[in-house]
């Protein structure tokens, strides 16, 4: 299992590297100068910021630099945010997308089990129907609506109440937490309801179901220890891509709620083609995505001790 | 279940350890004046040697002042400078004996020539470092020709300044309000290499505000700066930006939930705050929209009929109310701005130009000329845009316009931001839709935009005269020549319709009830707070 | 159940040649007896036909709905549903001329401002124009106009229109968006600090400008009546008919909203399917290689498809947009398809066929990929909405389709910041794109019970 497990973690480096190089690559491909910024300025002053930030040498110069400094840690200063290093970015809103995101995920995933396991129950009655149609509604409108729709219903609770119940925006207190981990859950929440329901439905005429039936288990454990387990698979699959991108991808809710999380940056970067960010991100986002899977390929054996993809492997 | 307390206490100290400690914390102090604020994003550059944007300006000028500050009327009063001599070639500024920066010590000229040096000095690579080129060999620094130490500046005492100045340039006083010019200290600055104004504790303020405590993205807090020689003027005890958000809608929510003291509506916004029944009002917010044309040889916009009729056809005043939609914006018909002073009256006053009414039979006469010089068919224009919500729907405005009008077809460009900079520069498109703001209250800062030296011509309109009638305004300080010159310059940009005026922006906002004092500026630090007052 | 009747005979071995006795039952094919289960499930059916209507009025609705989805009409933007009316045309607007008077008497010094005196209309109100004028304010250096759609009071006055500068000048023209319904006109003087407000109760007419008039009746003439084309599901904020664009939008939605998910699941399932099945180094290969797509910054590779398959300037991307969707989204659907695969593959069904000689191809197709159809299926039908959205997206920055050119996702991201003024022009193309989800999980839940090979022994 260790041998395994470093093994992968070799293979998650390597992962990685491919990732930087193809970003660094793309990013030098696509037009643009990414310290053009539409001033008025002489080309004295354009070649003095290309010698302050390197861009004066050969792209494989720059190449050389990057992967020394990555090697190092240490991904640069911002183009944008000039002041402070990309390092210290990641360090300063990972944290706060970390718990946004694993709230959000938390809620999603809990949601998601128990609204696929009361519809497969339920199966073609009004709850799934009624389930399945929030569902729709839930992943047709984005999840800004929802969003903004929470706000709206926050701000007439707070005038009903005369003080503020609930903040509108804002980051800081547990209750800043409540909305925007709602809106950004929600999208994942309808996903996991409905393949939770379908691994649940394949579950459900299995032959260890029945025999469990047979034996007259309490309804209660033949879900728990029986059903369950054996359909959680595909949502543990998701939960580690889906942890990644809940907490890095959540620009819009981010931007409504005024969360000074890292989503944002990951869309201002490519806009604004800032080299030092777009490439301290990705290479952050690509080894947290690696780490996770290998989280969900050990955790697979858990689960499922049918699978054996460390023998293998190995 | 050991797992599941294990991920409980994870999660509590994560969010511990992201700064969810409960409570709101700066409620002690009652009866202090705390204004709430949201801001669009946090401000990218508080080095005032290197700030470009207006949210970094909007700090700077809050918790710093140059020798002169921006007055309530647009107008430039004393600051650090208490009195100065203006001459041809030179000024002389004389500073205030009681101008002290936060700890205590006193401004003095040595500060600001460090200052003006480091934004020149070609290591710095400052962005702004043209602002300073009206001082002598400023230009030659930025260069790197000559060194930081030949610019032409002087501090012959602690409280003397002496500029020598490159050219005679009528507009100079207004510059040393520009951020560009404002002091740095350079012990302080020394003593934190690649670091000064990171960080709270990182930037020396001079101002009416320090800086007290900065969360990146997060929240900012501006404090009253005792030590400020007119700290008495002062009536805020603090600035708080517990906000950071670019959706308006959110900040008008923040704003109706009385979180905030004031905020900025767009168009979308306007029906709500009329049925939220709140208290509007309209600033001229100083900024031109226009379209620029490509006027290359091997472009079709290089052909002065189908230019002159795309002036024809637009209608600025359908523009403005429809497309555009926000009252105080107001329609433009040529390059100078109706805010910009002239030589005693407003230079609009001065030198008014007739707003161009739209005329479909005069325009599809130009249009029949251009066809002919243009060897008999015209290809489709490229428009090139910016992916915003705002200029993709004035873009598609002008593609129904020039189709059903001129049968003329417009292929929409859109690109991101930097992509769309990157064309500009190169030249690839047809006509661009541009917007300017201005760096200073002169004319100048409008005229020269089409100057064939001028980056930002992205064009390559190229007018012998009018470069003529540029430089003969730049080479004086009289404003009458001045103003003449530069009026004759847009005279001869408008016959050859090198341009497609627009509008100029203005704008609507919302200011709490116990809000007042608040002024808004054109140019410089926008909105101002250094004087407002708050109600209890 | 009883038992036929049987003899010795029954047992005795059939000669070569000699076909047996058939089952008393046709043989069903898996496909054919999907199929039937597919055909009986009502709600499944019902879908097929929502979507194959939805298809309809796309393909067809523009011919039948034959207004220009393009056709900006500044005069009636964002304009709600509304039934047919007939409107008068307006006589031409008189060149409006700026009422200069004396300059009014200076103030007593420290005098307030007062409210101005005998605010009235100049001129008929029309939807072109609404003409103010009132009398001048001693002390007034210039004077504001607001305009409400409700009684204004106490802070309130409304939009503030423009300015007035000079105390002298005393009237103002105000065309900015002006709509048939009631208006409140406040006027105040300024000089430095403002006075109190003269309010006036405006009812403008519904009208027709004799311009736009024209171009429905070249013939039209001032005073007649003439009907505006309808609009069944109103305008959007460029007075563009929102039904016309819904119809022409769903070409493109629909197309990229179902090909993108196909083809993006199908190859997710196949490299899936085969990584879990192989197992081993070839597993670890592709999971490594989904890991590294699924890492890239989606948005900048985007931008460098567009460059890198020179789409020019105005051209249509969907195509390019189409392959650079399917190239980077494929790696949801390959990571559950591997996951399921694992578990299933050491399934006892598995386990047997393969001890009966099933080749890797014949247990993929026919053993494994059929169990993990739910988890696919699912993918697949939450890949639509994502696909319908990422197209709008891409096209905003500029890659996929072209202006003029709707879809859904692109109206609904439009209507999305007006949603609170004008619901409708959010709700039309988020409904749509909602029923159109709504049948595809409802066909997918049908399809998944239809091809579920455990619940044909069931029935």
């Amino acid at each position: 299992m260790l041998a395994y497990t470093l093994k992968r973690l070799l293979a998650g480096l390597v992962t990685v590297f491919f990732i930087a190089t193809a970003t660094f690559a793309a990013m030098h491909a696509v037009p643009g100068d990414p310290l053009m910024s539409g001033k008025a300025r002489s080309a004295e002053i354009r070649r003095n910021l290309r010698v302050r930030y390197g861009l004066d040498k050969p792209v494989l110069v720059q190449y050389g630099v990057f992967l020394g400094n990555m090697a190092k840690g240490d991904f640069g200063i911002s183009f944008t945010q000039q002041n402070r290093s990309v390092n210290d970015i990641i360090r300063e809103h990972f944290k706060v997308s970390a718990v946004l995101g694993l709230v959000a995920l938390a809620f999603a995933t809990a949601g998601g089990i128990l609204l696929g396991a009361v519809t497969a129950r339920f199966r073609g009655r009004l709850a799934d129907r009624s389930i399945l149609f929030l569902v729709v509604l839930g992943i047709s409108v984005p999840s800004f609506v929802f969003a903004a729709l929470g706000q709206q219903v926050v701000l007439a609770l707070n005038r009903w109440a005369g003080t503020t119940v609930l903040p509108v925006a804002g980051w800081g207190t547990v209750r800043h937490l409540l909305l925007p981990a709602l809106a950004l859950g929600l999208g994942t929440l309808a996903f996991l309801t409905r393949l939770m329901r379908s691994s649940l439905l394949e579950v459900v005429h299995q032959d260890w179901v029945r025999t469990a039936r047979a034996k007259g288990l309490p309804p209660w454990r033949i879900f728990w220890s029986h059903q369950l387990r054996n359909a959680i698979l595909p949502v543990v699959t998701l939960l580690g891509p889906a942890l990644a991108a809940i907490t890095t991808g959540g620009f819009v809710v981010e931007s409504v709620f005024a969360i000074p999380g890292l989503g944002r940056y990951f869309v201002q970067a490519v806009q604004q083609l800032d080299y030092t960010v777009i490439m301290g991100l990705t290479v952050f986002y690509g080894a947290f995505l690696a780490f996770m899977v290998i989280v969900v390929d050990i955790l697979y054996g858990f689960v499922d001790p049918r699978i054996r993809v460390a023998k293998e492997a190995a | 279940m050991r797992s599941r307390i294990l991920t409980a206490a994870l999660a509590a100290s994560l969010l511990a350890s992201a700064g969810c400690t409960g409570g709101e914390g700066a409620r002690a102090d009652a009866g202090a004046k705390v204004l709430r604020l949201a801001m669009t994003e946090e401000p990218p550059q508080l080095d005032s040697t290197r700030a470009t944007d207006s949210v970094s300006i909007f700090v700077l000028g809050h918790v710093m002042e140059g020798l002169t500050r921006y007055g309530p009327e647009g107008d430039i009063v004393p600051g650090v400078a208490e009195r100065w001599e203006l001459g041809e070639r030179r000024a002389v500024f004389h500073l205030r004996a009681d101008a002290r920066w936060e700890d205590g010590r006193p401004v003095t000229a040595r500060d600001f020539v460090f200052a003006w040096r480091t934004a020149v000095d070609p290591k710095t690579a400052s962005e702004y470092a043209f602002i300073l080129y009206p001082v002598k060999n400023a230009e030659a620094v930025n260069g790197g020709r000559l060194p930081p130490s030949a610019l032409g500046v002087r501090a012959p005492d602690d409280r003397t300044l002496e500029v020598e100045l490159e050219r005679p340039t009528g507009y100079f006083l207004g510059l040393t309000a520009f951020a560009t010019y404002l002091p740095v200290r350079e012990d302080f600055y020394r003593a934190r290499p690649g670091r000064y104004a990171a960080d709270a504790g990182d930037l020396l303020s001079n101002g009416p505000f320090r800086l007290t405590r900065w969360v990146h993205a997060a929240s900012l807090t501006l404090e009253r700066n005792p030590r400020y020689w007119d700290a008495a003027a002062v009536q805020l005890d603090r600035i708080e930006v517990p906000y950071f958000t670019s959706d308006p809608a959110t900040r008008y929510n923040l704003f109706k939930d009385g979180k905030i003291d004031l905020t900025g509506l767009d168009k979308d916004l306007l029906g709500r705050a009329q049925a939220d029944r709140f208290r509007m009002r309209s600033f001229t917010a100083g900024s031109i929209f226009y379209a620029e044309y490509n006027h290359r040889p091997d472009r079709p916009t290089s052909n002065l009929h189908l230019r002159k009729a795309l002036r024809l056809v637009f209608d600025p005043v359908e523009y403005v109310s429809k497309v555009i939609g926000i009252p105080g914006t107001r329609p433009l018909y040529a390059l100078i701005p109706s805010w910009v002073p002239g030589v005693e009256r407003p230079f609009r006053k001065e030198h008014p130009v007739p707003p161009v009414r739209p005329d479909l039979d005069a325009a599809r006469r130009e249009l029949e000329l251009a066809r002919r010089e243009l060897g008999g068919r015209i290809p489709p224009l490229v428009w090139l845009t910016q992916d915003d919500p705002f200029t993709a729907r004035e873009a598609e405005y002008f593609q129904y316009l020039l189709s059903s009008r001129l049968g003329l077809a417009l292929k929409i460009d859109k690109q991101t931001f930097k992509q769309r900079l990157a064309k500009m520069s190169a030249g690839d498109f047809d006509v661009v839709a541009s917007g300017w703001g201005p760096d200073y209250a002169d004319a100048m800062t409008f005229a020269d935009l089409f100057a064939s030296w001028n980056e930002n011509n992205h064009g390559k309109w190229h007018d012998d005269r009018y470069d003529a009638l540029i430089r003969e305004a730049q080479a004086t300080a009289e404003p009458r020549v001045r103003i003449e010159a530069m009026a004759e310059a847009e005279r001869i940009l408008l016959d050859a319709a090198a341009l497609l005026p627009k509008s100029e922006a203005g704008s609507i906002y919302l200011v709490s009830p116990r809000l007042s004092g608040v002024v808004r500026h054109v140019v410089g630090p926008d909105p101002d707070y250094t004087r407002a007052r708050l109600l209890d | 159940m009883s038992l036929p009747a049987l003899s010795p005979g029954d047992f005795a071995p059939l000669s070569r040649g000699e076909v047996a006795r058939g089952p008393s039952r046709p043989s069903l094919s898996y496909w054919r007896d999907a199929w039937l289960r597919l055909r009986r499930n009502r709600q499944a059916l019902a879908s097929l036909a929502v979507i194959a209507l939805l298809l309809l009025a796309t393909l067809l609705g523009p011919l039948a709905w034959r207004v220009d989805p393009g056709q900006t009409a500044m005069a009636r933007t964002s304009e709600r549903p509304r039934g047919w009316a007939a409107l008068t045309v307006l006589a031409p607007l008189a060149p409006y001329q700026e009422v200069v008077v004396e300059p009014p008497p200076a103030a007593p010094a420290g005098a307030p401002l007062r409210a101005p005196e005998g605010l009235r209309l100049l001129g008929p109100a029309t939807v072109e124009a609404v003409r103010l004028r009132w009398e001048p304010v001693p002390g007034a250096k210039g004077y504001l106009v607001y305009r409400s759609t409700s009684r204004p009071g106490g802070d309130y006055l409304g939009l503030p229109l423009g300015e007035v500068e000079g105390g002298n000048l005393v009237s103002f023209e105000d065309a900015f968006n002006l709509e048939p319904a009631t208006w409140w006109y406040s006027v105040v003087a300024k000089d430095g600090a403002e006075g109190p407000p003269a309010t006036l109760r405006v009812a403008v007419p519904a009208g027709i400008p004799l311009v736009e008039a024209r171009t429905l009746d070249p013939a039209a003439r001032p005073g007649d009546a003439v009907a505006r084309p309808w609009r069944p599901l109103g305008t959007d904020a460029l007075g563009r008919d929102i039904l016309a664009r819904l119809l022409s939008g769903g070409r493109i939605s629909l197309f990229i909203g179902f090909t993108a998910p196909l083809l993006s699941i199908l190859i997710g399932v196949l490299i899936g399917g085969v990584a879990g099945y192989f197992g081993g180094r070839l597993d670890q290969w592709l999971m490594r290689i989904t890991d590294f797509v699924m890492a890239l910054p989606f948005l900048l590779f985007m931008i460098l498809f567009r460059v890198a398959l020179g789409v020019g300037p105005g051209e249509s991307g969907v195509g390019p947009m189409l392959v650079a969707m399917i190239l980077l989204s494929w790696t949801g659907a390959a990571r559950l398809t591997r996951g399921q695969v694992l578990q299933l593959r050491e399934a006892e069904f598995v386990q047997a066929a393969r001890l009966l000689g099933a080749r890797p191809r014949y247990l993929l197709l026919r053993h494994l990929l059929p169990n993990t159809l739910g988890v696919i299926l699912v993918s697949l039908t939450f890949a639509i909405p994502s696909a319908i959205f990422t197209e709008a997206f891409l096209s905003f920055i500029g890659m996929g389709v072209v202006p003029p050119t709707a879809s859904w996702g692109s109206m609904c991201n439009d209507g999305i910041k007006t949603f609170l003024v004008y619901p409708h022009e959010f709700i039309a193309p988020a409904a749509i794109i909602s029923v159109t989800v709504l049948a595809f999980n409802l066909l997918g839940d049908g399809l998944r019970d239809a091809l579920d090979p455990r619940l044909r022994s069931v029935e």
